[in-house]
């Protein structure tokens, strides 16, 4: 039925089957677009946040998918500014997982301020020294630059790209792709950095606090490090996840090692920025507020020091160890599972650096809150991964995403109907040789 | 309409609330909300999202009868200047400068209709001053009528918080121009709280007024952040140089040690 938007040469499964795919991540779109709703119209008091928990499951999900994402800048510069071209056959992909990332990251902070058509006021009055105004600049117009790159892949299509105009454009914008990725990772390197700036410059909040290099605490330069280093290994993990539903392989092994390697001594060197940054904290900065490392991760039922041993050790030591070693890192099964550890890695740091910053006490009179989110909360945050599946169905489905899918899975000798329509649909596609189909 | 604003010199203003004559009888909290308007809940139970612009803390010493001793201890906002005059944890944060540092008298204030909800500013609070409006404001039947006219009504979706009764500031100061003064008498602007505590537990005036009794009893030292000089004075953690206007007093060396690490500050202030 819609066979004629399909990319040449790759197989797709049943429309029916596809349909019904799309029903059921549309059904928990649904879900989640009503609790948006909710909160839209009746507030924030639909929430479980309170005024000890200004910042809780949302702002998390933010913060962790825009260091998911963080693999569209990453291996946008590895590919177009470090010239490894290699990348090319995963960068459609990174771009398009980036491209949902940071949209979604926009919709959970409309849903989470509670005056949302002020939102402007963060660009009309900004306050140049607040760290999310800087958020807001970079991550805006980031946005926009996923958005430009995500367009020529839309324009691929295979009934797109006959039209002579969107063929043309698409080629044009694929020639200033570089100028667009270094954009991207100049931006990404500020609004990553921000992020963590949000948390370190809280010098009111011993947990969160870190010292500065020049006007920015440790946390900037670790949260642009970090995203760098797991925003591709989220990356790698969704296209294994893909590969898996697509079951074939859509990637060559040679890309899929070169960015696991990268990104396991990106996520190496991290972990030892990390551990240092830890160390002088809890021996450092934290004393001289006043706190003693035993006082964050005591007297409460779920912050113990086993949070900081799996976030630093288990989801951070072992994967990085993992994806340098050659010998793990080419097992397909070990690789997805560093990958799994180190986006839980990931998405645990910037758990403790938003909820565990609320939870604890500073004053030595106050309590540990504990907090757990609401249904309507749960549900606005499940909303982006069910819009992010449905934006990877379609675009798979009609983009060119994966180049080597051709070539790692030749389409088997057709029956002759099916060989006959074909013959007429590329009697049509080749009616004009100039046409041939951009590449990334 | 004609700038009223102060062009003496700058204030400071802030309180001395002695720890050691308030009762926890709860009365400046009443005052504070009657006078600033702030909404209530019909079901208060939850303080977690309930709104108290200045609210009372209980502490204890710990210790078991009859060596048991508790505390009540008011905290409004601190209106902290944080390391240099206007580095709040607050408005050193807020993305809109809906919240603002008046360096003509040290009041932090909070612009409702600017404010539109991140709470950032509630997250970099260590006092737990700010609030969040997370319903609009219900009044009861006829309640409306009574309300300040003095203070707008807040709406949902936004962060408030105390402001020293800053209307009460204002007024007061459009009096004094309409008589050509440019100074205000200690009694003349005074604070809700203030006025409502029927222990005298709170005294409010100009840190940098000598003649102000909230200078003489904190005896603030400019040279070291407005740190006290009467030993039986202190502020709330101190030591994370929030640098905060709301002094406390207590003869108690308990109190004192709940409240803040004098001795961390001293190490800072020896380093720099």
């Amino acid at each position: 039925m819609d066979s004629a938007l399909i990319p040449k040469g790759v197989k797709r499964c049943p429309i029916w089957q596809f349909a019904l795919g799309l029903g059921i991540a549309g059904a928990v779109l649904l879900w989640g677009v009503y609790a948006m709703f909710l909160c839209w119209f009746k507030g924030l008091n639909q929430t479980n946040m309170n005024d000890y928990y200004g910042f809780a499951l949302w702002i998390w999900a933010d913060l962790a998918v825009i260091a998911l994402g963080g693999g569209a800048f990453f291996t946008g510069l590895l590919k177009y500014v470090f010239g490894k071209d290699e990348l090319k056959n995963i960068i459609n992909y990174a771009v398009l997982i980036g491209f949902i990332c940071y949209s979604s990251a926009l919709l959970i902070l409309a849903i989470d301020v509670g005056q949302p058509l002020r939102s402007w006021f963060i660009f009309w009055h900004a306050n140049v020294h607040s760290m999310l105004t800087e958020v807001a600049f970079c991550l805006s117009c980031y946005f926009c630059v996923l958005t430009i790159e995500y367009i020529p892949l839309i324009l691929e299509n295979r009934q797109l790209d006959k039209v002579p105009f969107v063929h043309n454009l698409s080629h044009s914008m694929h020639e200033y792709m570089a100028v667009f990725a270094a954009t991207g990772a100049f931006l990404s390197f500020f609004h990553q950095g921000s992020l963590g700036g949000v948390a370190g410059v809280l010098f009111g909040r011993p947990f969160a606090y870190r010292e500065h290099l020049f006007i920015w605490p440790w946390t900037f330069f670790l949260f642009t490090w970090s995203a760098a280093a797991y925003g591709p290994c989220f990356t790698l993990l969704v296209t294994r996840i893909t590969e898996k539903i697509a079951r074939k392989q859509l990637v060559k092994d040679a890309t899929i090692q070169l960015l696991a390697k990268i990104a396991g001594w990106m996520m190496f060197t991290y972990i030892i920025a990390k551990i240092i940054d830890t160390i002088y904290w809890a021996t450092t900065t934290a004393p001289s507020l006043g706190f003693s490392l035993k006082e964050f991760y005591s007297n409460n039922p779920v912050y113990g020091f086993s949070i900081l041993f799996i976030e630093i050790v288990v989801c951070g030591v072992l994967p990085a160890v993992m994806l340098v070693i050659p010998k793990v890192r080419s097992n397909r099964l070990l690789l997805t599972l560093a990958t799994v550890l180190a986006v839980i890695g990931v998405s645990l740091n910037r758990w403790v650096m938003v909820l565990q910053v609320m939870a604890v006490p500073v004053m030595s009179f106050d309590t540990w809150v504990m907090y757990y989110p609401s249904w309507q909360e749960v549900a606005t945050t499940i909303l982006p991964v069910a819009y992010g599946v449905i934006l990877i169905m379609i675009s798979y489905r009609y983009l060119p995403i994966f180049p080597q899918e051709a070539e790692l899975n030749p389409l088997e000798p057709e029956t002759p109907v099916a060989a006959e329509m074909d013959s007429q649909e590329a009697t049509e596609a080749d009616a004009d040789p100039e046409l041939t189909p951009a590449e990334a | 309409m004609k700038h009223t604003g102060n062009i003496g010199k700058p204030k400071r203003y802030g309180m001395v609330i002695d720890l050691d004559k308030c009762t926890g009888c709860g009365t400046c909290m009443v005052a504070c909300m009657a006078e600033n308007n702030v909404p209530f809940k019909k079901d208060e139970s939850n303080k977690l999202d309930s709104i108290t612009w200045l609210r009372v803390y209980r502490l204890t010493n710990g210790k078991p009868y009859p060596d048991n001793e508790v505390c009540y201890l008011p905290r409004p906002c601190q209106h902290c200047a944080g390391k240099h005059e206007g580095h709040s944890p607050c408005v050193s944060v807020c993305p809109a400068t809906a919240t603002d540092y008046d360096q003509e008298t040290g009041i932090v204030s909070q612009i409702y209709t600017r404010c539109f909800g991140c709470r950032y500013c509630m997250a970099a609070c260590p006092y737990h001053a700010r609030y969040f409006n997370w319903w609009d404001p219900v009044w009861p039947k006829g309640m409306e009528k009574a309300l300040n006219p003095n203070v707008s009504a807040r709406m949902r979706g936004i962060v408030e918080k105390c402001s020293f009764c800053f209307h009460r500031y204002q007024k007061a100061m459009e009096k004094a121009h309409m008589e050509g003064r440019r100074e205000l008498e200690e009694d003349e602007y005074q604070t809700a709280c203030t006025q409502a505590c029927p222990a005298g537990a709170i005294t409010f005036g100009d840190l940098n007024n000598p003649e102000h009794k909230v200078h003489q009893i904190a005896q603030p030292d400019p040279a070291k952040g407005g740190r006290p000089r009467n030993p039986k004075v202190f502020r709330l953690l101190e030591e994370l140089e929030t640098n905060p206007k709301v002094y406390y007093l207590s003869s108690r060396e308990w109190v004192q040690e709940a409240c803040h690490k004098p001795h961390l500050l001293d190490q800072k202030t020896a380093h720099h």
